[in-house]
């Protein structure tokens, strides 16, 4: 197979192309030491601080789509094709501050100035998707942001200034869009690329079966796709990853269907961009999914890897679970399906063989049942769950017919809850009865004690659920408001 | 005369921080920006992966061949001495030799071409211990007979068993938990070598004094040598108050071994793991009172959990007890601290330094009388209030002078509605629905001045060039608090110019020595104060000179905006300036500043410790899924005391994120120790600090606009930086009284802090339960 021995890409208005570029390389490393563009800051090196927040632009179906990433945990291969954006190319050639930057001098947004960066550029994503946002749209654009001085209230007064200071008709991302799309395009050649540095080696498959292919050669190799997992094991854990398989960039996995009863999203397909589409038929994942980290993790992980990774504590496999999910596992050409539920096996361990990849996931259209979607964490949002619930209870003529209800957080692997559904099937719609089936969940789950949560609180907070469950249903008792 | 033109950045005016275009354009510099020499070294450390044990044999054959490594350094390289405590109590070892007493302590340190390489090789080494048992926790360590690690302090006034007679008595313990700083920009120092014993270091730091005198100390030098500069930080909060010491050190030994540059940065775990936090305490109290819910005695233990060394522990537990009446006059009190040493990081001073753990043990005995006596604990509290005949001396003899609570409380009281939301509450809960409601309205007064009295001085350094631009430099430093932009606008007034001719340079011991800290609140009070100074002695050259040139008397000359008046000529501040330096006046000046009125001797627990006090007052409002533990801030209203404002903008930035790390610091932040000693949570994924979307929903902060210092302060103003920490407490007592609704607010609800969903949930569970 012939191969690209480099990667290209767009870095504010330059283009790159490296070749000495090992699998663990970061874009951040990248920008501050070999570039010496240090407006991007590093405050955690897991993703969860926001400091380091650059823009990466990239072709897509819908065209030329730009979306915030933590720079600290994305590779820097994955660069491949896009056009990264960072603090630096914000303010205008003569120095004049860009409307993000002018309202938040103007409102006071910054005190040590340690998160401005990261701040201004979230903020920079959200004023060009939505000039005129509401606080709670400000809020969840700014939830990968931390921010240890102001308390907030400045940058959200800022954020809802922002608008006053310019349009973004006329942003520079606007008016060149159409040219840097070209350039974008102008990059790709449709080639499997591999880059090296010593022994580290990354490899961007030109297409899905390529990726089949390359997998097959060398079944060993991580697979990388947003790297919001992966990414950790390198920057905390100083794992090695090479080779890498990176999958993030592949079209074919980023497929959306809605054929057979069914809604079926490619692996590449990113929290992001599921979103819409799931809130659509299933809105109880509406506010769920932005819950799941913070804007700039949600741009880059995809619910694939989330599957893949096998944890559990991931918050997507108890309600893809409860809504009876199947994915598919593709080796060579051949593929399975295989039920979500059983595809987790035990902690740390999948139902996947080496060199097999999740291709696409598959969640059933149509579901009369009652739904919902809970998440259970010390702190609102960006928080990783103590406990996650996917409910989904189909009742008829005031019986309970079927019951799915899936737990994370509560054993070792995402979970049913078999006996509280035994308790369900077959018995009124009441609050009894699902009172009775939460005290089942001691047979269920032996949940353990750690620093999110002790394993009483989950049992508690779990049982508690089926009653919260109940009064949502029934819509009796309010609910807590955070808007 | 009246002026008709002002300056631009006046005091008492709302101005931008001198940093911001820089700030939002990323052009401001920080630590890790500054341009590495050519060779520059990294290092990194490697640390202890238990949390009490004996080194029997570290193996480093695997670091030494990693690639890039250049060396390693251990306690043996060490050319001074191996200690960085900043008491001089010499028990803080820069690298552990024989035992190591905390998971996380460093034993060594990795220097290579990269820091990527040196981080590797660091995990590298094999360091065999013999395990021995450790404590983690006050109580533990209170129950096993460890030691405390500073001598303890008492306060005592009145006759406490006299007051114990009251008719209602309560005893009860709290929690309150630490906090991580959790500054978004970590520790990180760089060090150049230079001839001689000279090393430069650069560095993320409180106290570049401290940084400088600790270098010197390590490398067996005279301070001299050293010089430590820092021209801002990614905040601070007290993290950086001490904590730096070791790796300035550890830079300045490896740059001056190796004569390259050298910077060390730990990674974000590696920073929280290693370095000091917040003290959590376990207090003990015994409260009596009478029916009406007036406090008669309070006797309180304050035990904290220190760490494995003292660092700033005896001050921080000194200002526990300082801060245990909060606002509260207590006729016969007995405080005793016990600075408990536990196997684990020592813990440093953060924003309060020990008070915000002694005012919420005062509400927290205020909660108790209200909700035995079935009242309004605002009622109480102003019951409780210093104030009036004989009620105005504090457990440590000062007396009360400037005290304002009553009316800011009365104020926010009257403006933000809080009985009629107070009874919309309660009815709100009597429905008994699953989300309940809470609200409080909490005082705050705070100290002001460094406990250890010789800290209350600063230096300031004043240069107007002949082109008429001036430049400041003060010995305080800044960490997005605005200090220097405060100082320049103090310095503006003083000469009535722009402020844009000020320039505000870094921080560096070569300009201003014997700093201390920026901390306490300090910064303006005391820098700003010695930037006028110098700003006067100038001027009183300048008028000198002037009067005896044009031959007017020196009252005739006077420093209008821009310009200089002198008897009928007016000149532009240029040209006065141009003038003066032509007839040799010397235009530079060193500034000094030491605080009057304060003296404190410990031994006796007496004295006056505060030159003043700042105060404030919040009403928090609250909702909580009884069902899970969550919860909502509703609103909350603020009204804050900071004096006669410097910067009134700055200043309510400084009460708005303190309310939300204070908050915080009661709600989210866990701080979460495994069975081995080792803290589980050591990065944002894990420990989590408040977000935009948990901030209250509707969030007023108001300064109380009539205030003015009572002392002679820079420009009538108060510090600001840590009293309004304490203001969130009312979002902690708001929680607490939603969870009392259960059960009829019967029972106070004795919740400790953070109130953790899972800590409303359990504690809602109880007193279902009961
Ligand atoms: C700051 C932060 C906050 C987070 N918050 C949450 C949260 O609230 N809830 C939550 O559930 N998770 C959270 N996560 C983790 C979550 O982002 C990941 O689990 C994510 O979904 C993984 O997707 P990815 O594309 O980034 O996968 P990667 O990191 O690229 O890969 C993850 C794993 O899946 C494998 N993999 C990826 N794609 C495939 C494929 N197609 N076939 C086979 N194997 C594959 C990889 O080899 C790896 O083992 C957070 C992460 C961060 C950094
Ligand atoms: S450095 Fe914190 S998210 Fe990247
Ligand atoms: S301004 Fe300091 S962290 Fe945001």
């Amino acid at each position: 197979m012939t191969y690209r021995p480099e990667i290209r890409f767009l870095l504010n208005d330059q283009e790159v192309r490296l070749s000495d570029v090992g699998a663990d390389d970061t874009v951040l490393d990248f920008l501050r030491i070999d570039r010496r563009l240090t407006g991007s800051k590093e405050g955690c090196a897991e993703g969860d601080c926001g400091a380091c927040t650059v823009l990466v632009g990239r072709l897509t179906t819908r065209g030329l789509v730009y979306e915030t990433v933590n720079a600290c945990i994305r590779f820097l291969a994955s660069l491949d094709g896009c056009h990264v954006v960072t603090i630096e190319h914000l303010a205008g050639p003569n120095g004049r501050l860009h409307p993000v930057q002018q309202a938040m001098v103007e409102h006071h947004g910054s005190q040590c100035g340690f998160c401005t960066p990261g701040f201004v550029m979230s903020l920079y994503a959200l004023w060009m998707q939505v000039p005129h946002p509401t606080a709670a749209q400000v809020e969840t654009a700014i939830q990968g942001n931390l921010c240890r001085c102001t308390g907030y209230a400045p940058i959200i007064r800022a954020a809802l200034a922002v608008s006053e200071h310019g349009t973004p008709s006329s942003d520079y991302l606007t008016v060149e869009r159409d040219r840097i799309a070209a350039r974008l395009a102008a990059l790709k050649d449709g080639q499997r690329v591999l880059v090296q540095k010593g022994e580290s080696q990354a490899i961007l498959p030109a297409d899905v079966d390529d990726l089949s292919a390359v997998l097959s050669e060398s079944p060993e190799a991580t697979i990388i796709a947003g790297a919001t997992d992966v990414g950790l094991w390198v920057t905390k854990f100083l794992r090695t990853v090479s080779p890498a398989v990176f999958v993030g960039h592949l079209d074919g996995l980023k497929e959306i269907s809605e054929t057979d009863g069914s809604l079926t999203f490619g692996a590449g397909v990113t929290y992001s961009e599921s979103q819409d589409v799931l809130a659509r038929h299933f809105p109880h994942l509406a506010p769920y999914w932005d819950r799941i980290a913070g804007w700039q993790v949600r741009n880059m992980g995809t619910v694939g890897g989330n599957i893949a990774n096998g944890s559990p504590i991931g918050d997507t496999p108890p309600v893809l679970i409860a809504l009876g999910a199947s994915i598919t596992l593709r080796k060579g050409d051949a593929r399975r399906v295989v039920a979500l539920e059983d595809f987790f096996i035990d902690y740390g361990k999948q139902d996947r063989t080496a060199g097999e990849f999740v291709e696409s996931i598959s969640v059933p259209l149509d579901q009369p049942g009652r739904h919902a979607a809970y998440k259970i964490s010390k702190r609102r949002d960006e928080d990783i769950s103590s406990v996650a619930a996917g409910f989904n209870v189909t009742v008829e003529n005031g019986v309970i017919t079927a019951a799915r209800i899936a737990f994370g957080g509560m054993a070792a692997t995402p979970k049913r809850a078999s006996h509280a559904e035994a308790a369900l099937v077959g018995r009124p719609w009441s609050e009894a009865t699902l009172q009775a089936a939460a005290d089942e969940l001691g047979r269920d789950f032996t949940p353990l004690t750690d620093m999110r949560a002790s394993a009483e609180y989950r049992l508690k907070v779990a049982r508690n659920l089926f009653r919260r469950f109940w009064h949502d249903q029934t819509g009796d008792q309010a609910q807590l408001k955070s808007a | 005369m009246k002026q008709t033109v002002s300056i631009r950045g006046a005091t008492h005016t709302d101005l931008q921080h001198d940093s911001a275009v820089k700030h939002v354009t990323g052009r401001a510099d920080y630590t890790d920006d500054i341009a590495e020499p050519i060779g520059t070294l990294h290092a990194y450390l490697g640390t202890s992966t238990v949390a009490h044990g004996r080194i029997r044999d570290i193996d480093f054959d695997a670091v030494k061949s990693a690639p890039g490594v250049v060396g390693i350094l251990t306690a043996a390289d060490i050319p001074g001495v191996n200690d960085v405590s900043p008491t001089g109590r010499h028990d803080e070892p820069v690298f552990a030799t024989d035992i190591v007493e905390f998971w996380g302590q460093p034993i060594f340190a990795v220097v290579a071409e990269s820091r990527d390489q040196a981080r590797r090789a660091a995990a590298l080494a094999k360091v065999d211990y013999e395990i021995l048992p450790h404590v983690t926790d006050a109580a533990d360590a209170m129950a096993q007979g460890y030691p405390h690690v500073t001598e303890p302090l008492k306060l005592e006034r009145g006759d406490v068993a006299e007051g114990q007679k009251a008719p209602n008595r309560i005893k009860g313990q709290m929690r309150v938990g630490g906090q991580d700083h959790t500054y978004l920009e970590g520790h990180i120092a760089f060090a150049e070598p230079g001839e001689d014993e000279d090393v430069i270091v650069h560095s993320s730091t409180q106290h570049p004094s401290e940084a400088q005198h600790m270098v010197a100390h390590v490398l067996g030098v005279p301070s001299h040598s050293v010089v430590v500069n820092v021209r801002r930080m990614g905040g601070g909060f007290g993290g950086k108050e001490s904590q730096m010491n070791l790796f300035c050190a550890v830079a300045a030994v490896a740059a001056k071994k190796w004569n390259r540059a050298v910077k060390i940065r730990p990674d974000r775990d590696q920073d929280m793991e290693s370095t000091g936090k917040r003290h959590d305490f376990v207090v003990d109290y015994d409260v009596a009172f009478d029916e009406e819910g007036r406090i008669h005695a309070v006797e309180g233990q304050f035990a904290a959990r220190c760490g494995w060394t003292s660092d700033l522990s005896g001050p921080v537990t000194d200002r526990a007890l300082f801060h245990a009446d909060n606002a509260y006059f207590y006729p016969h009190v007995r405080l005793t601290s016990r600075p408990m040493k536990t196997n684990t990081v020592s813990n440093t001073a953060f924003r309060g330094f020990g008070g915000p753990q002694g005012v919420i043990a005062a509400e927290r005995m205020v909660e108790e009388i209200a909700y035995q006596l079935g009242k309004d604990p605002l009622e109480i509290r102003k019951l409780n209030f210093y104030g009036g005949p004989g009620r105005d001396l504090t457990p440590y003899h000062q007396t009360v002078e400037d005290n304002v609570i009553l009316r800011l409380v009365e104020e926010l009281e009257e403006d933000a509605d809080y009985q009629a939301r107070r009874r919309a509450v309660l009815d709100h809960n009597a429905k008994g629905g699953l989300i309940r409601k809470g609200i409080a309205l909490t005082p705050v007064k705070f100290g002001i001045s460094f406990t250890a009295t010789w800290y209350n001085q600063a230096g300031a350094l004043v240069h107007l060039y002949n082109d008429g631009s001036i430049m400041l430099n003060h010995g305080g430093t800044e960490m997005g608090q605005g200090l220097n932009t405060k100082v320049a606008q103090v310095v503006a007034d003083a000469f009535q110019v722009d402020i844009d001719r000020i320039k505000i340079t870094k921080t560096t011991t070569e300009k201003v020595p014997n700093t201390s800290a920026t901390a306490a609140s300090s910064g303006s009070d005391l820098n700003g104060m010695a930037a006028q100074n110098a700003c006067d002695q100038i001027k009183t050259r300048l008028v000198e000179w002037a009067a005896a040139k044009w031959n007017v008397t020196e009252e005739e000359v006077r420093f209008l905006p821009n310009e200089v008046r002198v008897g009928d000529d007016v000149h532009g501040f240029n040209d006065f300036i141009k003038a003066a330096y032509m007839d040799r006046v010397q235009l530079s000046a060193a500034g000094f500043y030491k605080t009057p009125k304060i003296h404190w001797d410990r031994a006796k627990g007496q004295g006056r410790p505060f030159y003043y006090y700042a105060y404030g007052a919040s009403v928090s409002e609250v909702s909580v899924d009884t069902l899970t533990g969550e919860y909502v801030i509703d609103r909350v209203d603020v009204l804050h005391d900071v004096g006669k404002s410097l910067n009134p903008i700055l200043d309510k930035g400084q009460v708005e994120g303190a309310f939300v790390q204070g908050m915080g610091w009661l709600t989210t932040e866990e701080l979460w120790w495994d069975q081995k000693g080792q803290l589980k949570t050591h990065a944002p994924s894990t420990y989590k600090i408040p977000l935009a979307s948990d901030i209250p929903r509707v969030f007023n902060v108001k300064l109380a606009d009539w205030s003015e210092n009572r002392e002679l302060t820079i420009k009538r103003s108060k510090a600001v930086g840590e009293p309004p920490f304490m203001l969130p407490i009312s979002v902690f007592e708001a929680l607490g009284m939603a969870v009392a609704s259960v059960a009829d607010y019967r029972e106070c609800p004795r919740l400790d802090a953070p109130a953790t969903p899972e800590r409303v949930l359990m504690a809602i569970d109880r007193l279902q339960g009961a």
